[in-house]
């Protein structure tokens, strides 16, 4: 997991070892992990991780913290159920499977768009108290809404295709879709970081009045990079919803939209690497806390897990396993870790120009 | 953190090695209620109710030692599924019991489809889809649904309480939906009116109720009210201090111990109000007493409720069931549980709250209760029986393909203009 | 000078029509246009005392926001705090007022806690403080649920609030030619009067004392302000425990009109954040203008179209945005 700015030239091919051995983890992981293990863990893991991986985009790069991306993924889900099949019988029009799905990215991001239109307008901390308005509305609207979203109920019954004579809902196909999939988007914004409009996008958040002066449009900068949040949050609520098989307005409720938020935090929101820790680290505890602790609690665990990586560690897992590894190898983690500009001040953009 | 999921990864890859193997003499039960949030109060009464049905038979059931491995959801199908799984997959689980609500329980008959060789019992959900449409082959359902729990209501408010004219107020999803189903169906074939426009359907959760008062309307005899808990109370309170003056119908969970022991100032509304449900706390029938005796004896002083919830009285009927079963079969599961589950089908047994049999589609055909607010002799509010309806069938007695005709339950059905 | 004049002639034209609604006996084709009297009437005070309560919640908010920039997303936490603290101590002293005046002050100091052992720590970093009070809010909401369980509460309301009181509208002449006058609940209108008296109370707070001229001088300029030799942290502890004690005095007097339950505290954080949005951050009176637009979208949505009813609150949070991003009191 080589930084954003990439010196990753000091290892031998230019690997990072560490990187080989995760991919070589993560490709043979269904030969020995149990259909479960494969399923329910690591492709549940992946499409959460590669949920929170669109909130690290707009949070790590752009500064702006966005409660709604649970909802753009849900949105994503329910086009799926409403275009395509469901076994419910309210909508279901049967069109073909990919296009469906391309319709329900495509709907996914231009709903991102419209929340970044109303949200960049204003800036910082109104982020997150607009997002989470409009994710709770969204949750109301589908909840009320019988005629397209079915209401309370919501859909079942939405199935991945068979393709290639595979079903694409068996645990190793799915979770190698996932894969496929997290992966491609981790290397488009760990790549897309370098670009001129990653960059352009970086700078926006690290002081949005110079960006301004230099003539680019603050604006525009900020609701593309919603659109792009709006490509991999839907296109992960695409496969959210084959991982389920259903979808209802749970999906989209303010506990999802806050598990997100605390799966991108307490990974990190430094590198496109920490959603993806995140998300594993929260899907091991959803499954297995009720074993070792009263799940009663679990959501206090939960919350404090957040509240220390908040407190003590902003760059949460990441951070711990930076600093673990600076302590081994001093001079070349900092080399690494030091190329993006103002390491401690990762709050968003707009604070000094609001003051 | 890294550290807690790390251990559990290894724990767990050693129970993936280890379970098949040690399953022997012993057969894991998954018991799934909705241990967290909001509902987190009657997802622990329902593991009384499995406790109890487990400790009657002493954790064993056909010569073979029954080891329970709880899960919990969050009440939303998609945590009721994963939990689910977990228990099925992981943790190989081989009888479930489960879940507590509607939604979640026409999902878990979904993934039922997809494990043949698991047999699901049913905890409290009641919805009428679960088993009436497309039921999974080894779903089965000991506890009642939410139109069989109104049972004789709609001819007690039209032939007792000679109401023509009904309004109805109910949250706006799926369970309110069947109540008011179970309860006009057959109030409106006996000549009642509930026109559409008098139906009021707020948002769950909703807390003031002010407006909608305001909004009810004047010609009618009595207002039809299916809310749960907070809501329940809230618009029971709120009718009281508006001086709202219509006598009411309430359905299975609007009158129950939980409302009626709160501090609301309910009162003078609630007295007199029928309704009707799977239990009745003040039955005077040996069988019940029984029940809550034992309920008491295993749980007074440690979190239990003063009476056991209709959550342990399900989830207690499920879990007897499926330990009844087991013993018959003798324990044995070898062949996938299709002996196991004909036995279930099968299936007559008597139960704190009368005989409950199973239809073709493994719904149960039990006895229903209908109940009237009274105040008790230490001035306290109760639900007195009035009637025991005996053995309601999920189509009340209606043939099943003439039942399908009547259309699923939502927002204007039955039409009874 | 022009849009002042059509703005004002808007108004006095609306207020009218308004006032002519509420107390002239209404015509068939009103009635067959909108309904009844009673409920159009009903709904309007609903909407109003709703509003009233709902600027109870936000102007805590509102005040810790305009000066110290903190947006504390525990503030729905404190409200259903206050309301269960006030709860118990009502029902142990079997009196309202005390469990009220508790209320307050506990949750007063728990802000100052809030505001010493966090905010204080982290001032400038907004998101920071934000998250933070997202994790408190996390847990705060588990440990109430564990201590006072799923359960409803509600208050005993004081007698001498309790029961309807007759207005001086009519709302039907029964053929009779005996008018009916309309009924309203007592509480009811007692929130609304308390909310005033708190906003008349902040207002003159803010612009006739000392110390609420140092706190005005505060939201424009901190820096100068604590150039000029004023205690700073004293005032913000103060700014903190004001609002953070009328989040809890607000849980008490909301539990008594409604009541308290799990899932209180993000209803009335969403209600303060829209409310705020609406109204503008920071400011008072946006959030008294807020407040009222809110409770009465809520309530007539309830009342007219309840199954859309509470989208419409959001679109006009939205329609404000697109129009005024700073909220309608809001500055830039």
């Amino acid at each position: 997991m080589p930084g954003a700015s990439g010196k990753a030239n000091a290892y031998p091919l230019g690997i990072n070892p560490a990187f080989l051995l995760a991919a070589v983890f993560l490709i043979a992981y269904p030969l020995f992990a149990s259909d479960f293990f494969t399923f329910q863990i690591g492709a549940y893991s992946l499409i959460l991780g590669t949920i929170a991986l669109s909130l690290t985009m707009l949070a790590g790069y752009g500064g702006m913290v966005s409660i709604a991306q649970m909802t753009v993924a849900g949105f994503a889900a329910y086009i799926m159920a409403i275009l395509g099949t469901n076994s419910v019988g309210v909508m279901g029009l049967g069109w073909p499977w990919w296009l469906t799905a391309v319709l329900a990215i495509l709907g996914a991001a231009l709903l991102s768009t419209f929340i970044g239109a109303i949200a960049a307008r204003t800036e910082g901390i109104y982020t997150i108290m607009i997002t989470l308005a409009i994710a709770v509305a969204f949750f109301y609207f589908v909840r009320q809404n019988y005629q397209i979203f079915n209401g309370f109920t919501g859909f079942a019954g939405i199935k991945p295709p068979t393709l290639f004579g595979v079903y694409w809902r068996d645990p190793t196909p799915f979770y190698y879709l996932t894969l496929a999939i997290a992966a491609f988007f981790y290397f488009a914004v760990l790549y897309g970081a370098r670009s001129s409009f990653g960059l352009g996008l970086q700078a926006v958040r690290d002081n949005p009045r110079r960006v301004r002066a230099l003539g680019i449009n603050v604006f525009l900068h900020r609701v593309v990079a919603y659109f792009y949040a709006g490509i991999i949050a839907g296109t992960a609520g695409v496969l959210l919803v084959w991982f389920n098989g259903r979808v209802s307005p749970g999906i989209v409720g303010v506990d999802m939209a806050i598990d997100i938020l605390v799966i991108a935090v307490v990974g990190g929101m430094r590198a496109p690497i920490g959603p993806f820790l995140g998300a594993i680290a929260f899907v091991l505890l959803e499954n297995f806390a009720i074993d070792l602790i009263d799940r009663e609690r679990f959501n206090t665990v939960i919350g404090l897990a957040f509240l220390l990586v908040v407190l003590f560690s902003p760059d949460g897992l990441l951070g711990i396993w930076r600093r673990m590894e600076s302590r081994i190898r001093l001079p070349r983690a900092n080399v690494r870790w030091g190329g993006r500009a103002n390491r401690g001040d990762w709050h968003p953009a707009g604070s000094p120009e609001r003051t | 953190m890294l550290k807690i999921a790390g251990k559990t990864l290894l724990a767990a890859a050693v129970l993936a090695l280890a379970s098949p193997a040690a399953a022997q003499d012993t057969i894991k039960m998954g018991g799934l209620a909705t241990l967290e949030g909001a509902f987190a109060a009657p997802g622990q009464d329902s593991i009384r109710g499995i406790r109890m049905a487990l400790e009657e038979h002493k954790y064993t059931a056909g010569g073979k030692k029954i080891e329970l491995i709880t899960g919990s959801s969050d009440a939303s199908p998609a945590s009721a599924i994963r939990a689910t799984r977990k228990l099925v997959e992981q943790d190989g689980v081989k009888v479930m019991i489960g879940p507590l609500s509607g939604s979640e329980g026409l999902a878990v008959k979904d993934y039922a489809k997809t494990q043949p060789n698991v047999t699901f019992i049913n905890g409290t959900s009641a919805a009428q889809d679960t088993t009436l449409r497309n039921p999974a082959p080894n779903f089965f359902r000991f506890s009642t649904e939410g139109a069989q729990w109104m049972a004789g209501l709609g001819e007690y408010a039209y032939k007792v309480k000679k109401y023509r004219k009904v309004a109805v107020l109910a949250e706006d999803y799926s369970f309110p939906y069947t109540q008011v189903f179970g309860f006009l169906e057959p109030f409106c074939r006996l000549g009642g009116k509930a026109p559409v426009d008098a139906r009021f359907w707020v948002p769950i959760g909703n807390k003031d109720y002010s407006s909608v008062i305001a909004a009810l309307p004047d010609d009618v005899d009595a207002i039809y009210v299916a809310l749960g808990g907070a809501d329940a109370i809230n618009f029971l309170s709120q009718y009281q201090q508006a001086g709202g003056e219509l006598p009411l119908i309430a359905g299975s969970i609007t009158v129950d111990q939980t409302v009626l022991g709160s501090k609301g100032k309910i009162r003078k509304t609630v007295i007199g109000t029928p309704s009707a449900g799977p239990i009745s706390d003040t039955w005077d029938d040996p069988r019940w007493k029984a029940f809550v005796a034992q309920y008491k004896k295993m749980f007074a002083g440690k979190g239990g409720f003063p009476s056991p919830s209709l959550f342990a009285h399900g989830y207690y009927i499920n879990t007897k069931a499926a330990l009844l079963a087991l013993d018959k079969v003798k324990g044995d599961l070898s062949d996938g549980g299709k002996k196991f589950r004909a036995a279930l089908s099968s299936l007559k047994f008597e139960t704190p709250t009368g005989m409950v049999s199973l239809d073709e589609r493994r719904n149960a055909i039990a006895d229903i209760f209908l109940t009237e607010v009274v105040e008790g002799p230490d001035g306290n509010l109760v639900n007195k029986t009035i009637k025991v309806v005996s053995q309601v069938s999920q189509t009340f007695g209606v043939p099943y393909k003439e039942f399908l005709k009547y259309g699923q339950v939502s927002r204007t059905n039955p039409p009874c203009k | 000078m022009q849009r002042r004049t059509i703005l004002i002639l808007g108004i006095v034209l609306l207020t009218a029509a308004l006032l002519w609604m509420i107390f002239a006996v209404w015509p068939g084709w009103l009635i067959d246009a909108i309904g009844r009297k009673k409920t159009f009437v009903n709904t309007l005070l609903n909407g109003i005392t709703l509003g009233g309560l709902y600027f109870l919640v936000a102007s805590g908010f509102t005040l810790v926001f305009g000066l110290m920039r903190n947006v504390n997303l525990a503030h729905g936490s404190m409200y259903l705090l206050g309301g269960y603290i006030g709860y118990e101590v009502a029902e142990a002293t079997g009196n309202w007022f005390f469990g009220l005046a508790v209320a307050f002050l506990v949750i007063a100091v728990s802000g100052i806690a809030l505001q010493v052992a966090i905010f204080r720590r982290m001032q400038g970093d907004e998101l920071r403080q934000t998250l933070v009070t997202i994790g408190i809010s996390i847990i705060a909401a588990d440990l109430m649920l564990a201590v006072w369980t799923g359960t409803t509460y509600q208050f005993d309301t004081p007698e001498a609030l309790y029961g309807a009181v007759v207005l001086p509208v009519i709302s039907v002449i029964k053929s009779s030619g005996a008018p009916v006058f309309i009924k309203y609940p007592m509480y009811r209108l007692a929130v609304l009067g308390v909310a005033a008296v708190v906003g008349i109370g902040l207002w003159l707070f803010l612009n006739r004392t000392r110390i609420g001229m140092m706190i005005r001088a505060g939201v424009n300029d901190r820096e100068m302000l604590a150039a000029s030799g004023v205690n700073v942290h004293f005032i913000f502890a103060l700014v903190f425990a004001i609002g953070a004690g009328l989040a809890g005095f607000a849980g008490v007097v909301g539990g008594t009109a409604l009541s308290i339950a799990p899932g209180e505290d993000i209803r009335y954080l969403l209600a303060s954040l829209v409310v705020v949005i609406v109204g503008g951050l920071g400011s008072v009176t946006g959030a008294a203008i807020g407040a009222l637009l809110i409770g009465l979208a809520e309530q007539f949505g309830l009342a007219y179209f309840p199954t859309y009813g509470v989208v419409l609150t959001f679109l006009i949070m939205v329609g404000v945005l697109a129009i005024r991003p700073q909220g309608i009191m809001g500055t830039r």
